[in-house]
């Protein structure tokens, strides 16, 4: 063996241990990993108990509630499975709507209520300008951020 | 053995530096082009997106800024690799001269996207996947660089900042995939997949001619900088000597 | 473009992110290309020295 080829399988190696290795981790602690639980995690009570955690999904239509004078509002998130109320008082972010897909930052109350202390908007990778998205809007699954 | 010559003349310095400066003008021109209407497309041109307006318009940054925080770090891991394999010093002149480039623009990817979130999403940071290890490759490149400065000696800095980028390309796939392993707060992939973009053509020729102006810019910074190893490399190599104006 | 420049400036109400972007861009880049023509420059001049200290003691600059 040339001492280059060596050197070729050396740095082969190294690459295909450090890959391996990498995979093995990431797999182990892919739970760990992800971002948030969604609702029928929650409902499930596959969630952190007494620790915080996010809950992610899409706020469903006609859920918002605002109570008259206070900063304070209530909403459902649902996977299209299950649902989770959330309870939040903070300003929400822009993007923030019925139908968005949103991740709240809280914890479970013993009602099941989910209080969050942040609430941030997600959004998808589509991009298109008003009028594509105004004559979309009567067809189904076009409209609003997906989760 | 022919074919490999165009190879073995890469290995050559006053080669590439020759061609390095040849390459240049061309470069800085498209350069100009690509960016130019890249960003004129994207401030101006492009419809304002339907749900986030005008600061969608980040993308035209950001994006391609994240492109080449990649493209440069697989750039100096090939070069490493090339130079531990076939022990040519220009390929790890390369990998030198690519990597505080990287570096600067990986900065502008977290950065540009740190503007982005804020209004869009409602945070500066977040730790979610893609951000997390975009972080690392920042990480990645900042350890790469004192490796190298942390030896006196060219040849032994080039041998263990070459296993360091090859051990920290995994990162690579690990930033690409992060939105498709794990659920995360940052989304898919607008462009880069193998399915149809999902943007109109309005919106995705700016990008796409602002991604290869970001990379042809990165290619001009890369050629200068090379220029400026090769020199460091070369001593007092008699080809140098009209070129550094010396007696 | 029907869009006037003082509703281009204003990106929307998102100005202060956009401009930053791409103002940061613009910063970072001229760092950039400072940084590569410096270091071109300064490689010349220490080759320069290298050579010229090689001929003034004729002993072949070694290090």
């Amino acid at each position: 063996m040339t001492p280059r080829r060596k050197r070729l399988l050396l740095v082969g190696g190294i690459l295909v241990g450090v890959a391996t290795a990498t995979t093995v981790a990431t797999f182990a602690f892919r739970e760990n990993l992800s971002y948030f639980y969604n609702p029928t995690q929650v409902t499930d009570g596959a969630v952190p108990r007494g620790r915080s955690f996010r809950v992610g999904g899409l706020v469903t239509k006609g859920s918002l509630h605002r109570e008259p004078g206070k900063l304070e509002v209530r909403f459902v998130v649902t996977d299209l499975n299950r649902d989770v109320t959330v309870q939040y008082a903070g300003v929400l972010p822009d993007l923030f709507r019925e139908g968005q897909g949103i991740i709240a930052h809280g914890k479970l109350d013993p009602s099941g209520v989910f209080v969050a202390d942040e609430v941030l908007a997600k959004h998808d990778e589509k991009y298109m300008p008003p009028e594509v998205a105004q004559s979309l809007k009567h067809k189904p699954n076009a409209e609003g951020g997906g989760t | 053995m022919a074919t490999w010559t165009w190879f073995h003349r890469l290995a050559s310095p006053p080669h590439v530096y020759r061609i390095s400066g040849a390459f240049l003008p061309w470069l800085a021109l498209f350069t100009a082009l690509f960016i130019g209407y890249g960003f004129y497309g994207g401030l101006v041109l492009a419809p304002p997106d339907y749900q986030q307006k005008d600061a969608f318009r980040i993308i035209y940054v950001h994006a391609p800024s994240a492109w080449l925080s990649m493209l440069a770090y697989v750039t100096v891991a090939v070069a490493a690799a090339v130079g531990l394999i076939w022990r040519m010093k220009v390929a790890h002149a390369v990998a030198a001269s690519a990597a505080p480039i990287g570096a600067s623009f990986t900065f502008l990817a977290l950065l540009t996207g740190s503007l982005w979130g804020k209004p869009m999403w409602g945070t500066w940071w977040t730790w979610d996947a893609r951000l997390t290890s975009e972080l690392i490759l920042l990480f990645l490149y900042l350890g790469y660089l004192a490796l190298r400065g942390a030896f006196d000696d060219r040849a032994r800095a080039d041998q263990a900042s070459a296993v360091l980028a090859i051990v920290g390309v995994v990162n690579i796939p690990i930033i690409h995939f992060s939105v498709v392993w794990w659920n995360s707060l940052h989304q898919g992939s607008t462009v880069m997949k193998l399915a149809r973009p999902s943007m109109p053509g309005s919106m995705l020729w700016p990008l796409l001619s602002s991604l290869l102006g970001f990379t042809l810019l990165f290619a001009a910074l890369l050629c200068v900088r090379l220029r400026a190893e090769i020199i460091d490399r070369e001593r007092t190599a008699s080809w140098l000597r009209p070129i550094v104006g010396a007696a | 473009m029907e869009r006037s420049v003082a509703d281009f400036l204003a990106m929307g109400g998102y100005a202060p992110y956009v401009w930053s972007s791409y103002g940061a861009w613009c910063v970072v880049m001229l760092a950039n290309l400072a940084g590569a023509l410096g270091a071109l420059k300064a490689a010349k001049a220490r080759a320069r020295r290298r050579f010229e200290s090689a001929a003034s003691d004729d002993g072949g600059e070694r290090s």
